[in-house]
């Protein structure tokens, strides 16, 4: 489904990204975990296309197509999802007007008809009870005066309402307590089958426990370092990041 | 809840619409009507404003009063104040009397000529009352002269006077007499006196005691000859109780030339009288180059005189080179209400000086005042106000909120809020925010597949909501697209 090689970004001019080479498959589950610094934000933001990050070399691919050549909507429009970190505040405007906005410029873009009204706010309805939002979450200004744990279980729910093919997840566990978690979690798992797929980029293995990936890599100073199965990230929660840049020091990966 | 829900639903397929229908971004008003007008020759004098005078029947009390003005205003100076750059106005350049020509006396719109009916069907405007069905009775004005007024019989078995002014001023003498200039007098300001020396036409409404007016009136208001100034000037009065809804719209033709707008409105509210007064302002903005464009120099009050009476100012200004007007309330009655809400959006070259003043004068008096600012291209965008709090005003209060939004880094925001309180008890509070369409926002709207456009008047829109919840459901509409125009291009 998404293939990544040889990667090359930078931000401010500064490299941050120095070869990552991914490939992620229908049905699978990554993460990506690694230190502070060590580019994990910046591979989420790259693959969504945002502007201030500027790939300098490399490819990805997304269902075949050359998405480094796309603008973030037509990405967002073929089916990437990013969960953001910080979620940004719309005021004045609904959450039901954006995600109207936005559902039915996905439909358009892949020829299916859109949604009626009442089509729309069922599946509101029903996506907002998944994750125990309040229904009057539909007639609120898009993250105005949301806390933080709304604001990230907001995220899951436009994914949840978008149905994107391929997900990244950008720090989604940061700031949640432990049962905001288990339903952000949850909501992940009622999204994931075979057809799609989850990039989880995390600081800690917290997460993983609710969301059990197929694959970790560890990032560390702009490339994949080390790449395991759901236990690796256990060790990591164990050991630190220390002795995984240690071997990859041994081996010249660095 | 389900229906609010519907309702949300409806309003953003709604606002889906509106943003299809964005595909220009050329002035689409500039259009010309080659109609057989009457133009008097350029310049300013006394014989002038006599011409006007006779060419309108006007009684000998009204030419006076004309006179007075002009010779009110030719001691007076230009006013230097505000925070706008245009070259010096000749007032004598100008042209001050162009009229369509027609029949003495038009007795139905099938008499109108129908060159000008079809710039009205251009501009979207519903003259045919067989075809009318919103139900808003509209007054046209042509370059200065009212062509057509619908829905007049409807209105008139109420006791509604809706009329141009020049028949107000032949057919309802004492009523023009006593409220012409009662608001803004004659001695006003610069602009405001050249407009009682020489307006040609504008609106009427007259609404008596405890009638409620049954429609939205509307009238609008067109430049269409070139080198002339346009000068209206509009009353409305609400007896005891009455209650109006008031809209106005306007655009022009593109010019290479500026032309020059200066018209006077007055309102005046007796006692639990309301009127809602709602403007959406597009006249011609000039070129990218700024070259072109209206000065629209505008003076717009409202009078609060019984106790309990309301005034509500509603504006959208998108259009004009330089716009430069702060619609006000007096609050003069007992728990007397004053509102303003407004959207200025200026691109490209465009100047806007606007805000409003709200004079606190009878006790109890409440005033909100609620300002969005826009500013996109190279343009400069003034927040002025003035909140006045007499000395016998006890308990009185204000909100105001003044909003500036950015959109790229060549353009301008000022505020200017000017507050005077003489009275203890007042409260009087302030705020103020300057924020940029950021980055980061069109990205996370983008990341949802919403195009970078789409994604900026969203944001634009939201930002505006509290204003354009307090337009007509159909101006709404309208402002929302206008907006889209105006700011097209600017971001990305």
């Amino acid at each position: 489904m998404l293939a990544i090689k040889n990667l090359h970004a930078n931000v401010e001019g500064k490299e941050i990204l120095k070869g990552i080479n991914l490939l992620i498959n229908a049905g699978e589950v990554h993460a990506i975990m690694g230190p502070n610094g060590s580019g994990k934000s910046t591979l989420a933001n790259v693959l969504a296309g945002n502007s201030s990050y500027e790939v300098t070399e490399g490819e990805v691919y997304f269902d075949g197509k050359n998405i480094l050549e796309m603008n973030p909507e037509t990405r967002a429009r073929e089916g990437i999802f990013l969960a953001f970190q910080y979620p940004i505040e719309i005021a004045g405007i609904s959450n039901a007007t954006f995600l109207k906005t936005a559902l039915n410029e996905i439909k358009r873009y892949k020829g299916e008809p859109e949604l009626t009204p009442k089509e729309f706010l069922d599946r509101m309805k029903a996506k907002a009870q998944i994750l125990g939002l309040d229904e009057t979450l539909i007639s609120r200004y898009v993250n105005v005066g949301f806390s933080g744990g709304e604001k990230k279980r907001n995220e899951i729910f436009q994914m949840l309402m978008l149905e994107p093919k391929f997900v990244l997840l950008d720090e989604t566990d940061s700031g949640l307590d432990i049962d905001a978690l288990k339903i952000v979690s949850s909501g992940v798992n009622i999204y994931r089958n075979k057809d799609n797929a989850v990039l989880v980029v995390t600081h800690y293995q917290r997460l993983l426990n609710y969301i059990q990936p197929d694959f970790v890599h560890v990032l560390f100073n702009g490339k994949i370092i080390k790449t395991g199965g759901k236990e690796l990230a256990l060790e990591l929660e164990d050991k630190g990041y220390d002795w995984v840049k240690d071997e990859a020091l041994e081996t010249q990966n660095v | 809840m389900n229906e609010i829900k519907d309702n949300a639903a409806e309003e953003l397929s709604e606002n889906m619409k509106i943003l299809d229908d964005v595909t220009t971004t050329e002035y689409k008003w500039g259009f010309v009507t080659d109609i057989d007008s009457e133009t008097v020759k350029k310049g300013l004098n006394e014989e002038v404003i006599r011409f006007i005078s006779k060419k309108k029947n006007e009684p000998d009390w009204m030419t006076e009063w004309r006179l007075k003005a002009f010779r009110y205003w030719q001691k007076m100076e230009e006013p230097k104040w505000p925070n706008v750059k245009y070259p010096q106005i000749d007032f004598q350049d100008i042209s001050y009397f162009s009229a369509p020509k027609q029949k003495p006396k038009l007795e139905s719109l099938d008499e109108v000529d129908p060159e000008l009916l079809k710039t009205f069907e251009k501009l979207g405007i519903p003259l045919d009352e067989q075809k009318i069905l919103s139900g808003v009775a509209v007054d046209a004005v042509f370059d200065s002269v009212s062509v057509a007024t619908t829905f007049k019989e409807t209105l008139k078995e109420k006791g509604i006077i809706f009329c141009p002014i020049s028949e107000a001023i032949k057919d309802h003498p004492e009523l023009i007499k006593k409220y012409l200039g009662s608001v803004v007098p004659y001695t006003d300001n610069f602009y405001a006196t050249l407009n009682s020396a020489v307006f040609t036409d504008g609106s009427f409404v007259f609404i008596p005691k405890g009638v409620r007016c049954p429609m939205e009136l509307s009238t609008y208001f067109r430049i269409n000859s070139q080198e002339t100034g346009q000068f209206e000037r509009t009353l409305i009065v609400a007896e005891e109780g009455a209650y109006v809804s008031y809209l106005e719209g306007c655009t022009a033709p593109i010019r290479d030339n500026n032309q020059l707008h200066a018209a006077v409105v007055e309102l005046v509210a007796l006692d639990d009288a309301e009127i809602k007064y709602s403007t959406v302002q597009n006249w011609y903005p000039g070129d990218k180059e700024g070259k072109g464009g209206i000065y629209n120099f505008v003076t717009k009050r409202g009078a609060c005189r019984g106790k309990n009476s309301k005034i509500s100012w509603t504006q959208v200004e998108t259009g004009s080179a330089i716009t430069w007007k702060y619609p006000g309330c007096i609050l003069q009655g007992d728990n007397s209400v004053g509102e303003f809400y407004s959207v200025a959006v200026t691109n490209n070259m465009q100047q806007a000086d606007t805000g409003t003043k709200m004079i606190h004068i009878g006790k109890n008096t409440r005033s909100t005042v609620v300002s969005k600012g826009i500013s996109a291209g190279k343009s400069n965008n003034s927040y002025r106000g003035l909140i006045r709090i007499g000395k016998n005003a006890e308990d009185a209060r204000n909100f105001t909120q003044c909003d500036s939004m950015l959109m790229g880094d060549k353009c301008g925001a000022n505020t200017f809020p000017y507050i005077e309180v003489e009275n203890p008890t007042a409260k009087v509070e302030h705020e103020a925010t300057t924020s940029k369409v950021g980055e980061d926002q069109i990205f996370y709207l983008n990341q949802r597949g919403i195009s970078t456009e789409d994604a900026v008047n969203m944001i634009v829109n939201g930002f505006c909501k509290e204003v354009f919840n307090e337009l007509p459901m159909e101006f709404a509409v309208e402002a929302q697209k206008l907006l889209a125009i105006s700011l097209e291009g600017s971001v990305g």
